[in-house]
Order: structure tokens, then C-alpha cells, then sequence
């Protein structure tokens, strides 16, 4: 299997006043291709740090991350939201859907930023709202919608791109139990239909052990890779 | 905050001024008039009025004021002007102000003039050089800069030259026909009755026609047109304020919207709905009170410059001071504009409950308010407005109109934000590409723009907007230049012997005469064998004054012209002899003012000959040609053989032409005077951009709150912009998708509200052109489209700075704000 996310002595560190601050602190893992990895840890481990800078969204202190073969550190802002929108989906904690539209249109987001044809994006989008449970509430604006629906539009919306990864930010960490559960099974359903690699940051570790691996990080360190006697193969670090 | 500043500065800066410069107007009273007492008259004083004049006592100089051509031989220029030959030791209170200093000195023994400052470097005409005025050459002794008791504004009529009084009759100019006016000014002891001296020349005016001003009178006058100049712009500069009243409650709403979370975690944990208002509502109100003190010191700041403005329109120095108490009414006003419009939201407050600290969804903070307290809070908002407009205008009734106009603005911009709120929702729904659609979602997205910008941009474009059209409308109106068949100069005064000779010039030079009119002055005697001195003392006459006791300068003509129509009765051209009743055509306006009905008779004293006539006819002339106009028309036959004049309308090709006519003219008959329209018309324009560039300097101040309001309004959804932006780029947008994004917002934004301001501006204009002036008016469809280019690129750029550095927000930062 062929590694979609390399990450290499990957260090962030953050001006606090006077002081630096190591967020993330030397972190070396491969992820390889369709597989799931959770992220856990307790809060201020450095966990939301380093998914967003395995995604792109941030820039390195020092290492390397390699992202479907595509280095991440020579490219400027413009060229990394190239990669994501075509090769990575998100789904954050609190949806992050664009008030002014519709669940059908905000599903259609990422492809209609490449240019794609309204016609086909929309027809695209309806096939995953409906996907997602939600077919008949694509005309409804966000705050029509309750708290695990928006969740479903986020998700229908990172799979529109056919992502090869799609990171998610404590997916279910604003919903009840039983919403969570959906969601978690509408997550884990696409990413073995589609193929996607899914790397989840959580607290949740009952969530965190459906995954097919568990990293787990403290200070800013990795603190335990479960990869690390189930999949030796996959890791280095 | 700094919408207030800028409310605060333009009224603080226009009461202050108003103050300065109503205290310099009493300072300097005296020299308003430059005597304690002006009496004019339109022919020599009557042996009555000259007796009770003799009777007052006190020192005595008098003036002989007309218009006529001076020609300035070095340099060949000619120019109609108010020639002003005085005698005595006028001015008594001031002094003559000239270059060098005390050139009046000269024309006590020398045959000299001066002449006006402004003029004379226009001309390039220097002390020394010679003026030549009838048929009398003076040396110019000095250029005059300021007299007492000259208004200033009127140069725009021609330059005022003085010469003394003693060689007025040499030039030959003050023969019968010729409009002079007979003034004499007085000055009194310390201690005489003016009041009574005013009483007993009002008496004498019901039989006689004169005209006085005391300098209490003048100095009314002048405090009046300060009022009414004051009162205008204060009004003006108020709409600016209220604008950062809207300002100010759509920040707050804003900022409010942010904390709701906050307000109700206050409550959970005991806070009463009251006390949580209050913590924000002191806060408003010390932004408030900050905002009206540094207004009120940029308004006293602004004062300063304000006299550059207007100095042309008043006669005095401006001497400056700070006006504390305008200082003082700015900082309340503004502090009470700043509470009463953060009430609106405010009063929201108290309606959060605690519960929103365990709900998540947006709250409507409009929704939460009780229709009763909306309508509440409008009504008081109301009466601020219209008590204040009613405290600046001193009466009601225009103040209950300012604040109707106003709102029926407000809610045509109202209307307009929600239909483009509307249209734009249903546009995002067409297969248009993702930025437009985006950018037109923003447009109504929670927290846009769009009403408030609409709403303060909007006015302050209606305003300045109405102003410049309306002007443009009547310049154009004015602006005979470009208007084919009409003529350029009109030459007057051309007596009857001189005139065959005035056409043979204009023949010769090849120039087309369009009125060659020959003029009789007269006066009425009696309407319907009514005495007109019987009709001046009856106390319930319908007749207007001016109508009764004027001097007639009537015509006699076989044909209507064609800018006359007959409205009523029938048009006699010519009679024989004077057997019977002449009759005459009367104009419609004289009609009304006459209060005369067709087949009235009128008796008129034709230079001693008294000539009965009746109203065979009635006509409308336009008045906005240039051409000699006249209220009674006789026919031909009867006023051949009488005193008279002429006024010759001619139409020459170019301004070369006009001037050198003129020369050749005044050369050969030095008492003719040439109106050279053109000349004038560029005066007029010239005043008319000076009164109207004040307004627009204070309108300005809408415009730039406007601004301030979007910077505002663009400054609190920053972070929802941030957040919007960071989302898009998470998503893979690119840079230029997101600036795409937000100039399609902007520009549209821009678009719509001067769009929606000059449409509004467009149908005041065609109001006021409808109603006051009564003329038509043409948008200027060149000047719109630039005005909307203009205004737009300003919304844009002030849209663009507000939400710069957004690009460079890395993402992350935004996620885990959200998450924390």
C-alpha cells in the first residue's frame, strides 16, 4: 500500500509574549491509502495543530509533509488550495457551512471553485445530499437545519470532491449521542465506499477505536501509534 | 464613533460660524449701511420728502447710482457698469478700503474714479491707467476693495466704479430715460429717535415712492439672510448626524449580535435585564459623548475655514472666536442622538434570555422587540427630529416637513435595500458562476450592508446629488449661449435721435437686430377712474404696491412677438388718433398684480400727458429669453409723438465680435449701455457655483459619514469575513476567487446604493424643477454615469481597505478559534 500522507520531523511552534511555544514537537507517520487514523489526545496536545498542518492550513516550523506524493512546504498559498480542492475533504466540529446558502449549494462549493459545470456539480451535489439522508432539504439555508443535519451537509460536501483524504475535526463533538452515531456511520461508509483515507482528530476514543489506527498525542508528542504493533508496515515514527 | 465626529464637526462648525458671524454683523452694524440712514428714490426727491429729509438735521451725502458702459482706452476694454457719484463725506461709519490706501482722497479735487479690485486685474487695467464713463475721461486713482453699505454679492451685476458727484453731469449720462438712482445718505447725533424717524418716513411712504434703511434695518436683513443661510446648512448638517445615528445603531446591532452569549451568561448567573442595557448602554453613550467632544473640536477647527466660503455673500469681516455654547449643544446633541438610536438595539438586550447560553442558534435581535416598543422608539425618534429641525427653523410646520421628507426618503431607501435584498437572493439561484453567485448572496447574507449602507450613502448621494442637478438643471436653463435665434446683447438707453445711428453700426458690421423696441416711461394714474393715490392708502386694496406707484416703461408695437402668446381678448396692432380709449395689451403677471380683469381701464400719465386706455388683451411672455420684456404693449398711433428710448435685442456671432461692437458703440454714443448676456450669464454660473459649493461642502459631510458608516459596518462582520474567507481557502479557493467574491459585493453594493441616491436625486430635481422654477429638467445622463462610477470606486476601495489582510490570516488560526 502506498503512503498518501508523510509527515517528517514535523515541528510547530507558536510566539506566546516572550516565549516559544513547541505545539508540535518532532512528529514523524505515514498514513497509507485508505485506510483511517484517529488522532486523540488530551486538550492542548497539539491534535487540531497538527491536522491542520498534515491539511495544508498552516505552515511548518521545520519538517517535511508530504500529502498523495505532492510536497506541502515549497508551495504558496494559492498552489496548497489547489492540492486540497482536489485532493482533500474536511469535516469540522461545527460544520463551518456558508450561512448565505443553501445545502445544495454548499455542497456544490468545491467543485464549482474549480470552474465545473453548474448543471453537472448540482446534479452531482443532489446525489450526495440524498447520499447523506438529506435529498429533500437541499433548498433549506443552514440555520434551517438542526445541528447533525448541517454535519450531513459538511460531509456531502467533503466527499463532492472525490477526495483521496478527507480530515475531520471532532466530527461528532457538537452533536447528541445518537446523531453522533450517524454521523460517525456516514463517515466511516463513505471512506470504505469511496476509498478515502480518513484522518480524524477526537476526543472520543470509542469513536477513535473504530479506526483502523490510533495516534495518540501528548505535549506535542506522539505518546502511542497503535500502528505500531498492529501496522508496522505503514508507520516510521 | 466617527460618524458621530463627523455629524458633530459639521454642525458644531456651522452654529459656531453662525455665532461669529452674527456677533461681527452687530460689531460692525454701522458699517453695514455706512450711514444711520439710506434713502433712495427712482427720480429726484420730491419737494415733501426733501423738506422732512432738511427737517432730520444731521450730516447729509449723496450719491447718484446708474448703470452705464465705461471704456477703459489702454486696453480697449468696455464693460457695463454701477457707476456710483458720491458727494460729501460718505461713508460715515467705515471707510472706504482701496489699493493704494486712501485713494478716495483724490476724487475730492481730481477728476478721478476707482474701480473695483476684481475687475480691474480681470482687465489687467492699473492704478493711473484712465476710464472713460459718458463723455467724461477720469484717471483711475485706486482699485476699490470694500465699501461700506455694498453688498458684496452684487458685483456679479458689473464692477462698481465710484467718480464725484461734481462731474456726473458732464458725462452727459443723466438725461431723461437714463435709470438713475437719487440716494442720500445721513448720520445722526448719538442720541436721535430712530424709531420715530422710521415711523414718520413709513408714513410718508404710503403717498410717496422712496425707499429707506436704517441700519437696524440693515443690520435685520443681514441677521436674517445668516439665519436663513445657517438654518439651510445647520439642516444639512444634520442629516449628516442623523446618518451616524443610523451608524451608530447598526454597529451596535453588530456588536451586540456578538454578545449575545455574553449577555446571557450575565443573565444565568443573576444580572437584571435592565442592568445588562445598561452596561452597554453606558458604554454607547460614553462612545457617544467621545465621539461629540472630538466632533465638536473639528468642528471648531472646520469654522475657521467656513468665512473663505461665504465672505462673497456677507458684508462684513469675520472676526473668529470659539463658541463654547455651540460646543456645548454639539456634545449634547450628539450625545443624545448616540443614545437614542443605540436604544433601538439596546433595548434588545433586555430581551435575551438566559437560555441562549444553551441554545446555538442565531438570535433576531429586531424580532425580539415588541412591535409597540418599535413603533415607540420611532415616534420618539421622530420627535427628536423634527424638535430639533423646528429649534433650527423656528417654525413647525417646515420642521414637521424636513422630518416627513426625510423619512419618506428613508423608506424609498428602505424599500429599495429589501427589493435589492430580494433580487439578488433570487439571482444567487441562477446558473450564474460561483463568485457572482456568492458575491450576490453577500448582498443579504446576516450582517450585510445592505440596508445601512443604502440608507446613509444613499441620502447623502440623494443630497449632494439633488443640489448639483438642480444647479446644473438651472445653469443650463440660464445658459442662452448655445441657443440659436437668441440674442447676446442688448444695448439700452439708445435715445431717440441716437438711434438710427446705433442700427446703421450694427447693420454695418453685419449683425442680425432681433428687437429694435421703442420705450416710454409713464406711471398710472388710475385704474377703472380710480386714483392710484386713493387706492395706495386703502388699507384692504388688492393691488400689490410695487404694481401701483412703479414707473412704467411700455412699448408700442402692430405685432405680438414670438415669445409672447395672447391669452386673452383681442390683439389691436394700431389706432388713429386718440379720439377714444387706447387699447393695450397687458402681461398676465402684471394682471394678477394689478388684480385687473379684461376691459379694465387705465389712465396713465405719459410724461405730463394723461393717456386713457383699457385692457383689450391679455399675453404670457417668456421671461426666460433674453429680450426686453414689457407689461404694457400700446398700439401703434398713439405714443409715436412722446419722450422715448430704445432697447435693441442683437445677436452677434462671437465674444471678438461682442466686444469690439460694443467698443465702436460706446465710442460713438457714450450714455448707450450694452448688457453682454453671455458676460452676465458667466456671472450668474460663477455665484450660483459659489452658493451652491457651500452646500455642497456641508452635504459633503453625509457623504463622508456614509463612508464611515460602511468602514464601521465593513469592521464588525470583519471576523465573520475572516472566518467566510479562511472557509473558502480551507475548500481550495484561490486568492483571486475570494477578492472576485468581494468585489462583485462591493461594486454591486456601490452600484446599488448611488444608483438608488441619484434616482432619488433625479426625481427631487425633477420636482423642483417642475414646481419651483418651472422649467424641465434633463438628467445629464454623462454626469450620472460618472457619478456612479465615482461613488462606487469609493465604496469599493473603502469595502477593499476594510478587509485587507484577510488573504494572509493562515487558516488554522480561524479553525481553532471556532473550536475553542
Amino acid at each position: 500500500m502506498t503512503n498518501i500522507l508523510e509527515v517528517k520531523d514535523l515541528t510547530r511552534q507558536f510566539k506566546s509574549g516572550s516565549k516559544l511555544l513547541t505545539v508540535v514537537n518532532h512528529i514523524n507517520f505515514n498514513v497509507s491509502e485508505g485506510t483511517s487514523c484517529a488522532i486523540v489526545g488530551p486538550s492542548g496536545s497539539g491534535k487540531t495543530t497538527l491536522l491542520g498542518l498534515c491539511a495544508g492550513l498552516d505552515r511548518p516550523t521545520s519538517g517535511q509533509i508530504t500529502l498523495n506524493g505532492v510536497s506541502l512546504n515549497p508551495l504558496n498559498e494559492d498552489e496548497r488550495a489547489k492540492v486540497r480542492n482536489k485532493h482533500v475533504g474536511f469535516v469540522f466540529q461545527t460544520f463551518q457551512l456558508v450561512p448565505t446558502l443553501t445545502a445544495l449549494e454548499n455542497v456544490m462549493v468545491p467543485l464549482e471553485l474549480r470552474g465545473e459545470k453548474t448543471k453537472e456539480v448540482r446534479k452531482h451535489a443532489a446525489e450526495l445530499l440524498s447520499d447523506v439522508g438529506l435529498g429533500d432539504r437541499g433548498h433549506h439555508y443552514p440555520t434551517q437545519l438542526s445541528g447533525g443535519e448541517q454535519q450531513r451537509v459538511a460531509i456531502a460536501r467533503a466527499f463532492i470532491n472525490q477526495p483521496k483524504i478527507l480530515f475531520a475535526d471532532e466530527p461528532t463533538g457538537n452533536l447528541d449521542t445518537d446523531t453522533g452515531e450517524h454521523i460517525e456511520q456516514l463517515i466511516f461508509d463513505l471512506n470504505q465506499k469511496k476509498g478515502t483515507t480518513l484522518i480524524m482528530v477526537t476526543h472520543d476514543l470509542e469513536l477513535a477505536s473504530k479506526c483502523d489506527r490510533i495516534i495518540r498525542l501528548r505535549n506535542g508528542k506522539v505518546d502511542e501509534d497503535s500502528a505500531a504493533n498492529t501496522q508496522p508496515q505503514a508507520i516510521s515514527g | 464613533m466617527a460618524a458621530i465626529i463627523v455629524g458633530i464637526a459639521a454642525m458644531v462648525a456651522i452654529t459656531s460660524f453662525r455665532q461669529n458671524l452674527t456677533k461681527s454683523v452687530n460689531a460692525q452694524a454701522k458699517e453695514l449701511l455706512g450711514a444711520d440712514l439710506e434713502v433712495t428714490s427712482h427720480r429726484p426727491f420730491e419737494p415733501e420728502l426733501r423738506e422732512v429729509l432738511d427737517s432730520l438735521g444731521g450730516q447729509e451725502s449723496t450719491v447718484l447710482r446708474f448703470p452705464s458702459m465705461a471704456y477703459y482706452p489702454e486696453t480697449g476694454a468696455t464693460r457695463l457698469s454701477r457707476i456710483r457719484a458720491f458727494e460729501g463725506d460718505f461713508p460715515f461709519y467705515g471707510e472706504f478700503e482701496t489699493i493704494p490706501e486712501q485713494a478716495e482722497k483724490r476724487l475730492q479735487d481730481e477728476t478721478a474714479a476707482l474701480v473695483d479690485q476684481s475687475f480691474m486685474s480681470q482687465y489687467q487695467i492699473s492704478t493711473g491707467d484712465s476710464v472713460k464713463i459718458g463723455t467724461v475721461t477720469y484717471v483711475i486713482a485706486g482699485a476699490l476693495v470694500k465699501v461700506p453699505g455694498e453688498n458684496p454679492g452684487s458685483s456679479f451685476l458689473g464692477p462698481a466704479i465710484y467718480i464725484p458727484k461734481r462731474t456726473a453731469e458732464n458725462t452727459g449720462l443723466l438725461q431723461r430715460g437714463s435709470q438713475i438712482d437719487y440716494v442720500s445718505y445721513f448720520k445722526f447725533p448719538e442720541n436721535t429717535d430712530m424709531k420715530a424717524m422710521e415711523d414718520q418716513l413709513g408714513d410718508l411712504q404710503e403717498t410717496m415712492n422712496f425707499g429707506f434703511d436704517t441700519v437696524r434695518e440693515r443690520q435685520e436683513e443681514v441677521a436674517e439672510a445668516i439665519t436663513y443661510l445657517s438654518n439651510f446648512l445647520n439642516m444639512i448638517g444634520f442629516i449628516a448626524l442623523l446618518l451616524g445615528g443610523i451608524g451608530v445603531a447598526s454597529s451596535i446591532f453588530v456588536y451586540i449580535r456578538h454578545k449575545v452569549n455574553t449577555v446571557a451568561v450575565l443573565r444565568c448567573v443573576g444580572v437584571s435585564s435592565n442592568q445588562a442595557m445598561l452596561i452597554y448602554l453606558i458604554q454607547a453613550a460614553s462612545m457617544g459623548f467621545l465621539g461629540s467632544l472630538m466632533g465638536a473640536i473639528l468642528g471648531s477647527v472646520i469654522q475657521v475655514y467656513l468665512p473663505a466660503l461665504v465672505q462673497d455673500f456677507f458684508p462684513v469681516d469675520i472676526e473668529m472666536f470659539v463658541s463654547w455654547s455651540s460646543i456645548a449643544f454639539g456634545i449634547l446633541t450628539g450625545l443624545l442622538i448616540s443614545i437614542l438610536f443605540a436604544l433601538i438595539p439596546l433595548l434588545a438586550v433586555r430581551k435575551i434570555s438566559p437560555l441562549y447560553t444553551l441554545r446555538t442558534a442565531a438570535v433576531n435581535l429586531t424580532k425580539l422587540l415588541p412591535n409597540s416598543t418599535k413603533g415607540i422608539l420611532a415616534l420618539l425618534v421622530c420627535v427628536f427630529i423634527t424638535s430639533y429641525a423646528w429649534l433650527m427653523l423656528g417654525e413647525f410646520l417646515p420642521a414637521l416637513f424636513f422630518t416627513l421628507g426625510l423619512g419618506f426618503c428613508l423608506v424609498v431607501l428602505t424599500a429599495f435595500a429589501k427589493l435589492i435584498m430580494k433580487l439578488s437572493r433570487s439571482f444567487t439561484k441562477t446558473g450564474l458562476k460561483y463568485e457572482w453567485r456568492q458575491g450576490l448572496a453577500n448582498l443579504y447574507r446576516p450582517n450585510n450592508q445592505t440596508t445601512t449602507l443604502l440608507l446613509t450613502f444613499g441620502l447623502g448621494v440623494t443630497m449632494i446629488s439633488a443640489i448639483f442637478l438642480t444647479q446644473d438643471m438651472i445653469l443650463n436653463q440660464i445658459d442662452f449661449g448655445d441657443q440659436d435665434g437668441l440674442p447676446n446683447i442688448a444695448l439700452f438707453d439708445v435715445q431717440y435721435d441716437q438711434n438710427e445711428g446705433v442700427n446703421q453700426i450694427i447693420r454695418k458690421n453685419g449683425f442680425k437686430i432681433v428687437q429694435n423696441a421703442p420705450i416710454v416711461t409713464m406711471r398710472l394714474e388710475a385704474i377703472n377712474s380710480r386714483d392710484i393715490s386713493e387706492i395706495l392708502i386703502d388699507t384692504s386694496r388688492t393691488q400689490r404696491r410695487w404694481a401701483l406707484s412703479r414707473e412704467y416703461r411700455s412699448t408700442y408695437r402692430d405685432t405680438l412677438l414670438e415669445n409672447e402668446t395672447l391669452t386673452e381678448g383681442k390683439w389691436i396692432g394700431s389706432i388713429k388718433g386718440l379720439d377714444q380709449a387706447v387699447p393695450v395689451s397687458v402681461e398676465n403677471a402684471i394682471m394678477e398684480d394689478l388684480d385687473l380683469s379684461l376691459g379694465d381701464t387705465l389712465t396713465w400719465d405719459v410724461q405730463g400727458i394723461p393717456i386713457q386706455s383699457y385692457i383689450a388683451s391679455t399675453r404670457e411672455a417668456d421671461w426666460d429669453q433674453p429680450q426686453p420684456n414689457f407689461f404694457v404693449v400700446f398700439p401703434k398711433g398713439v405714443l409715436e409723438a412722446a419722450p422715448q428710448f430704445f432697447a435693441t435685442t442683437i445677436i452677434v456671432p462671437s465674444q471678438e465680435a461682442s466686444m469690439a461692437l460694443q467698443r465702436e458703440i460706446v465710442q460713438a454714443y457714450p450714455n448707450v449701455s450694452a448688457i453682454d448676456i453671455g458676460q452676465i450669464i458667466n456671472s450668474v454660473k460663477e455665484l450660483i457655483g459659489k452658493i451652491t459649493f457651500v452646500i455642497q461642502f456641508i452635504g459633503f459631510f453625509s457623504i463622508i459619514t456614509g463612508l464611515i458608516v460602511l468602514a464601521g459596518t465593513t469592521a464588525t462582520s470583519r471576523f465573520q469575513r475572516i472566518r467566510e474567507t479562511v472557509l473558502l481557502r480551507t475548500l481550495g479557493a484561490q486568492k483571486k476567487q475570494v477578492v472576485k467574491i468581494q468585489v462583485i459585493e462591493y461594486v454591486l453594493l456601490g452600484i446599488m446604493a448611488s444608483l438608488t441616491g441619484l434616482i432619488l436625486s433625479v426625481g427631487t430635481s425633477v420636482a423642483i424643477g417642475y414646481f419651483y422654477f418651472e422649467i424641465e429638467f434633463i438628467p445629464d445622463f454623462i454626469i450620472i454615469g460618472a457619478e456612479i462610477a465615482i461613488l462606487t470606486l469609493l465604496v469599493l476601495i473603502i469595502g477593499l481597505i476594510n478587509t485587507r489582510g484577510i488573504h494572509h490570516k493562515p487558516p488554522l488560526e480561524v479553525l481553532r478559534a471556532e473550536v475553542s
